[in-house]
């Protein structure tokens, strides 16, 4: 192993710059320019390793001897901290599995999550977009674009794909809304889940009653059981919901600061989507555990070890994207890594990427004269959580005569 | 250029379809890369990208 290499432990960084409601924790560009990978102390007194670099970060994604189960995991951050480690993976959950277990699960969706399916949901999308942009012009002319907007059209898209009845559409969005809320209790949040949950149960139950054309209904037709078939549905609900909607809700505050790039949004909404997926990188940082000892980057990882991989940092390492910092949407932005790397690459990316090719670029022309309601440092952000976005969006519009 | 898949560690991100239309498609019922095209005469450039741009190793390109 090499000498010269830093072995003091550094503390994951979390504060982000005041001001600037886009940018990583400062005190990351600094640690990856040294070492981009490197040893890092855990709330729980662990000394493991925290990556910074695309380069490796996608090496140790790609590396089957690094595990996703969190029973396994020492958490990085003291706001997750437990007492002891989380409990095993419940049956179903597979972005929590490692290979077999994941790919058991895995294969049975990836089929119904194609570039060519999905792209057959850009019509549907649309409607479901215009009619959310009616409604803000009924109501207008101002909004909270996060629950006018943003919120409900991934909603809706992953109720249609799990085929939930539009009877329940308003209890779901209710409920899914509380859930990701960073205001609720916890108590709330808890009642929200488990009502959610006990929804996708019932559905999963009438859908083996009587099949319709859906993904739950096509997945009875599996050997999964009725607790993995929930917890299937629950997962893509978590996944599909929340992160969407910080996307397009974060990526029009984006926009509306950077007001020049609007243009390029509409010349080509494909690449536009990708240079936001990488600037904004909303699903920030993960972790992984070392199975065995590997090395990389002239380090030895010991089996057991926590590696935190910080998806922002490699978003933003000059060595992959020059000039990282800039919002360009003209850049050619693939290869990032905001829908992670390896086997557990975001499953729904090509839904996630219909959503925001349509639903950016048609806000925008469905307003041309969309603007902030508050000064910009006035939006409430959503930095606790997971997740990074907005809580609030207040726009406003010119109101025109149609 | 050669282009070889190995559909074995494949999980169906879609990347390639996405990258290199013309060469890879994507099978319609288990997601994963299904090659077109081995040894393409054109569009060099965005099917050399493909190989980084899977996420799974399942996309060899030389030459």
């Amino acid at each position: 192993m090499n000498e010269h290499l830093t072995t003091e432990p550094v503390t994951l960084p979390t504060t982000r710059p005041p001001g600037c409601p886009f940018d990583p924790p400062v005190a990351l560009a600094p640690l990856r320019e040294e070492q981009p990978l490197r040893p890092m102390r855990y709330p729980d007194g662990h000394v493991g390793w925290l990556a910074t670099g695309h380069a490796v970060i996608r090496a140790i994604l790609a590396d089957s001897r690094f595990s996703s189960r969190p029973d396994l995991l020492h958490l990085p951050t003291a706001r997750q901290a437990f007492d002891g480690p989380l409990p095993p993976v419940p049956p179903g959950m597979f972005n929590n599995l490692d290979a077999p277990d994941h790919t058991r699960y895995r294969s049975l969706l990836t089929g119904k999550f194609t570039v060519r399916r999905m792209r057959q949901l850009t019509a549907r999308v649309e409607e479901v977009t215009a009619e959310h942009l009616d409604a803000m012009e009924r109501k207008g002319p101002d909004a909270d674009l996060v629950t006018a907007y943003a919120q409900p059209i991934p909603a809706l898209l992953i109720c249609e794909l799990l085929g939930a009845p539009y009877a329940d559409r308003d209890f779901f969005l209710e409920h899914t809304a509380t859930f990701n809320d960073q205001n609720a209790t916890a108590e709330q949040q808890m009642t929200s889940f488990s009502a959610i949950g006990g929804f996708l149960h019932d559905l999963v139950l009438a859908k083996r009653a009587a099949p319709t054309d859906d993904l739950l209904s096509d997945l009875t037709g599996s050997d999964l059981t009725d607790e993995e078939l929930t917890n299937v549905g629950l997962l893509l609900l978590g996944a599909g919901l929340d992160t969407t909607a910080n996307m397009i809700a974060l990526g029009t505050f984006a926009l509306l600061t950077n007001p020049d790039q609007i243009d390029l949004l509409r010349a080509d909404p494909d690449r536009a989507v990708e240079e936001l997926l990488r600037y904004l990188s909303i699903a920030h940082t993960g972790a992984r555990s070392a199975l065995e000892d590997v090395e990389l980057n002239g380090r030895l990882i010991r089996a057991g070890d926590t590696v935190t991989f910080s998806v922002e940092a490699a978003n933003r390492d000059p060595a992959k994207f020059p000039n990282p910092d800039v919002l360009d949407l003209g850049r050619h932005a693939t290869g990032h890594v905001a829908f992670g790397h390896g086997i557990h690459q975001c499953l729904g990316q090509q839904l996630a990427r219909v959503e925001m090719r349509v639903a950016l670029p048609t806000l925008f022309e469905r307003y041309p004269t969309l603007q902030l309601a508050v000064a910009p440092e006035d939006v409430p952000l959503r930095t606790e959580v997971d997740i990074l976005g907005v809580q609030r969006l207040p726009v406003t519009w010119q109101e025109v005569a149609r | 250029m050669r282009v070889v898949v190995d559909r074995d560690p494949c999980v169906g991100a879609g990347m390639w379809v996405l990258t290199a239309p013309e060469v890879f498609d994507q099978d319609t019922e288990d997601g994963r890369v299904v090659l077109l095209d081995a040894t393409p005469t054109a569009g060099h450039a965005s099917t050399r990208d493909a190989a980084p741009a899977c996420p799974s190793g399942a996309v060899t390109v030389t030459g």
